[in-house]
């Protein structure tokens, strides 16, 4: 089977240029601010930029609200579907795969359509209901992951056990589900959390057209006006990103490790 | 034989509120479905709707007509064209690399970080990546002086320019073959070995393996991945708008522009032009949803 | 010159040898098992004769024709797995023709093949099935018959019931053999189980950590034989410490209780320790035959079976296990009784080595 290992390598290398050759290029260009040398003058340029630190600023702000909307939303679902409700678990398989088929930009247009000024839920009415809006929205794009790692995370604790043992010790379902319930599926839940982080650090689309200060917005605007500032930026969202799967590769393994020892 | 005790405590919650305890459960999912109607259907229908009514609220199809006009006819079919060649791309080398991984007999450590990267990879989409082609094969880009320099070939004296469909799709290959890479390992996986050595003991080559028995146990998860990638694509913007700005006629970006200032004169047809993409996106990741189904009843 | 030869064939992973020399010849025809426990090496001497593992030393011949270093595609052997036999996308009729398909015969060739093959296993309904929709023990059957369709010169199987019920294993088990005979198909049989390699084959070949400890047929491995792990992993036994008094007249002390073995231990010395070997059927209940050897002890435990009576019996040290059947006018012995047993000279063995 010698052949199949070469082939094997040649796709490997292959591959390896093409996702490799970009992320230097970028970082290569971004060092070309100061003329005729390498320097790191872009970052400083882009790190002092008082509207970067602004719009990362409120970006992370709101990926932060994003994931405590998306966690109160989504745990109690997926907890009440597998323990009492599971007839109701296609249904809700079924929701939270809509923003997967539905673009983003469409479900964002009906936002505006339907929470405008005019409307009966005026929520682009002022910045604050706007920003409240936004961060709907980016609750939306992240309910498949956030729905698929809770449910998984549960699915592997055996929920009903639990419940009923904490019940016979009298506890009552809210102590339950904090006290109980949550702990246990913490690494699931961070792991959804990392992903939403780095889904809404990124998002250009509803923000944009929410005309809200987020950091996919000012990405733009540096990449029409600027030259190496972009390049700059590119690699910054590329380390962001990285740290992000990297850190739910950290807690995934944690649980995963805990996991192995019952079989593979 | 040890006799169960009763357990003389009080009734469980679930007995003592049993009369309730539906209405308990009932509680708990009820934010969802009200954010699900309120973020997801009522928006979506809204729009659709909206698409076969006229401007005074009378149900037409005068919208839907006007969807085969030239200029939209061709944004669609723009979008479509990128994403069939992005897709298709991205799953013939997304293969080709899952592969080399998968069974490909490399040294252990690389599949995992394969596996690593193409997760970091199949998020890094949007502007930040229009910037890193920008950077790499754009007019003063890395590759592109570098291509001058060492071979004094200059790619765009051959009519390539990143900003226009080839350069788009380049582009889009780079979260579109890691998300395949993460979808077909799995189901890689799921080859048994069995299978390869049986076919070779009844004296069949690897390529009669390959037609005969792997690829038709793949197929499913390789065409469905393909409509994913597909849909993936279609629905996409950040990155083409960062790429080319307005200029390239891609059917979202055709949205966006309508959303911001109603170029087309016309809300309804902006509705229309939405019915459109849910249509094609919904067909696309129906077809994947159902082939993923059949091939989890093949890997059984 | 046999029909399937395994001349000194090694393997070695690395700082492992996992197949330590073996050696053996094969009679067209012949049904020969490898039996040993896990990791013993069986499964890759197996997987040497089909082509998908190379000797690192030593030659491996099929009708006189060297074939260590051709690939499985092309050695016209077929074989059975133990899990995963069947390709999921394709109908039993389809399994079964593979190979047929594959050596391109003619279609109308490969229809009556399969169709004689699914009555050899006595499934010919099953043709348009998937494999999906058949249990575990016709799947097997299939696999059996996409093995033989070909032709093949050697039929290899690798543990093919292991993953299956008891019973359907029992009877499986019989099938293989009948469709075996009825071919005349040259055999090997890797298992774990000693009741499937006695009861099937021809011969038997005992294996341990990469070595072959003992080849013989079912009755000559189970009565005579020559190693401890043999004696012990074939059947169930007493294993004794005895002590050799005279090696000439075969004189043992069990317990400082003096036994003769008819079997020349005559490479013993005497006052060596060796283990002794007694099986459960020979001893009996106070049997005092003429020239019969006796042990006295003290009943420990009576397991009462049913059918058969189970009892344990020590002597000072060792303990003899013994089976009775049952007897209604008899009682069973009780425990705490004294009680005499007896067996023959040739039923008390001496092994190689001492007991542990």
């Amino acid at each position: 089977m010698k052949e199949s290992r070469l082939g094997a390598w040649l796709a490997l290398i292959i591959g390896t240029l093409y996702f490799v050759v970009p992320l230097i290029g970028t970082f290569e260009f971004s060092l070309r601010m100061r003329r005729g040398t390498y320097s790191f003058d872009a970052y400083r340029v882009v790190f002092s930029d008082p509207r970067f630190q602004a719009s990362f600023g409120y970006s992370t702000v709101l990926a932060i609200a994003t994931i405590i909307v998306g966690v109160l939303l989504v745990v109690p679902t997926a907890y009440w579907v597998q323990l009492r409700l599971p007839r109701l678990r296609p249904v809700v398989e079924f929701l939270t795969l809509l923003p997967l088929v539905i673009p983003a930009i469409v479900l964002v247009f009906g936002y505006i359509r339907i929470y405008g000024s005019s409307s009966l839920i005026p929520f682009t009415a002022n910045e604050r209901s706007t920003d409240l809006l936004l961060t709907f929205s980016y609750v939306t794009l992240a309910l498949p992951y956030m729905y698929r790692a809770v449910d998984t995370g549960l699915r592997a604790i055996d929920v009903r056990t639990l419940t009923e043992a904490a019940e016979t010790l009298g506890a009552g379902w809210p102590r339950i589900l904090f006290t109980v319930i949550l702990p246990n599926v913490r690494m699931a839940v961070l792991s959804g959390a990392f992903l939403t982080f780095a889904i809404v650090i990124g998002e250009f689309t509803m923000a944009s057209l929410l005309s809200r200060p987020a950091f996919g917005p000012y990405l733009q605007l540096m990449g029409a006006n600027r030259a190496y500032e972009p390049s700059a930026l590119a690699i910054i969202a590329f380390v962001v990103t990285w740290a992000c799967m990297g850190l739910i590769q950290v807690f995934g393994r944690g649980k995963a490790a805990a996991r192995r020892p019952a079989g593979r | 034989m040890v006799q169960g005790t009763q357990v003389e405590t009080r009734p469980t919650l679930a007995a003592r509120l049993m009369p309730a305890q539906f209405s308990w459960a009932w509680l708990g999912v009820m934010p969802f479905f009200i954010f699900a109607l309120m973020f997801l259907i009522l928006p979506t229908a809204y729009l659709v709707i909206g698409g076969f009514q006229d401007a005074d609220g009378n149900f037409t199809l005068s919208n839907i007509r006007d969807l085969f006009e030239p200029s939209i006819l061709s944004a669609y079919w723009i979008s479509i064209e990128i994403s069939v060649a992005s897709a298709v791309g991205g799953a013939v080398i997304g293969f080709f690399l899952a592969y080399a991984a998968v069974l490909g007999g490399l040294p252990s450590w690389i599949r995992p970080t394969l596996m690593t990267f193409s997760g970091v990879a199949s998020n890094f989409a949007g502007i930040p990546l229009a910037f890193a082609f920008l950077a790499t094969l754009g007019r003063t880009g890395l590759v592109t002086v570098l291509l001058i320099k060492f071979l004094d070939f200059n790619i765009y004296s051959t009519g390539f320019n990143l900003l226009s469909f080839w350069g788009l799709t380049l582009t889009y290959l780079y979260f579109q073959i890691p998300l395949m890479v993460l979808i077909l390992a799995p189901a890689l996986d799921g080859l048994k070995k069995e299978w390869r050595e049986a076919s070779s003991i009844l004296g069949a080559t690897g390529w009669q393996y390959w037609r005969h028995v792997a690829l038709p146990v793949l197929w499913p998860s390789i065409a469905g991945t393909t409509l994913l990638l597909f849909a993936n694509s279609f629905g996409a913007i950040a990155t083409a708008y960062g790429l080319t700005g307005s200029s390239l006629n891609i059917i979202t970006i055709l949205l966006y522009a309508q959303i911001q200032g109603d170029v087309l004169h016309n809300h309804n047809l902006g509705y229309a032009l939405a019915i459109g993409m849910i249509l094609i996106t919904a067909l696309s990741n129906g077809g994947y949803i159902w082939l993923s189904a059949r091939s989890e009843r093949m890997r059984r | 010159m046999a029909f399937l030869e395994i001349e000194k064939a090694r393997k070695v992973y690395g700082a492992n040898t996992v197949v330590q020399t073996f050696e053996l010849s094969v009679q067209r025809g012949e049904f020969v098992s490898f039996l040993g426990p896990s990791g013993c090496g069986k499964t890759t001497t197996l997987r040497m004769v089909a082509g998908f593992e190379i000797p690192t030393s030593g030659t491996i011949r099929i009708n006189d024709r060297d074939v260590t270093h051709l690939r499985p595609n092309q050695r016209k052997v077929g074989m059975m797995f133990q899990a995963y036999a069947l390709f999921p996308n394709m109908t039993v009729a389809e399994n079964v023709g593979f190979g047929l398909k594959v050596a391109k015969a003619p279609a109308a060739e490969i229809k009556s093949r399969v169709e004689e093959m699914l009555n050899l296993i006595k499934l010919p309904q099953m043709a348009g099935r998937y494999p999906y929709q058949l249990s575990g023990g016709q799947q097997q059957r299939v696999a059996l018959a996409r093995a033989l369709a070909n032709k093949p010169q050697v039929l290899l199987l690798d543990e093919p019931l292991s993953a299956l019920d008891a019973k359907i294993r029992i009877s499986l088990r019989e099938e293989i053999r009948a469709v075996q005979r009825e071919l005349g198909i040259t055999t090997i049989y890797v298992t774990h189980d000693q009741e499937e390699a006695l009861s099937m084959s021809d011969r038997v070949v005992v294996m341990s950590e990469g070595r072959m400890e003992q080849v013989g047929t079912p009755f000559e491995i189970y009565n005579f034989p020559r190693t401890r792990f043999v004696a012990s992993f074939v059947g169930t036994l007493n294993i004794l410490k005895g002590r050799v008094l005279d090696p000439k007249s075969g004189r043992i002390s069990l317990d400082d209780q003096e036994v003769v073995t008819s079997r020349g231990i005559s490479d013993a010395q005497a006052g060596e320790i060796r283990s002794v070997a007694l099986r459960p059927e020979a001893v009996a209940i106070g049997r005092n035959g003429a020239g019969g050897n006796q042990l006295q002890g003290t009943i420990e435990e009576v397991a009462f079976l049913g059918a058969v009576v189970r009892i344990r019996m020590r002597l000072r040290e060792s303990a003899i296990h013994f089976d009775t059947f049952n007897n209604p006018s008899v009682p069973p012995p009780e425990r705490g009784q004294s009680v005499t047993v007896g067996f023959s000279r040739e039923d008390i063995l001496v092994l190689e080595g001492a007991p542990s």
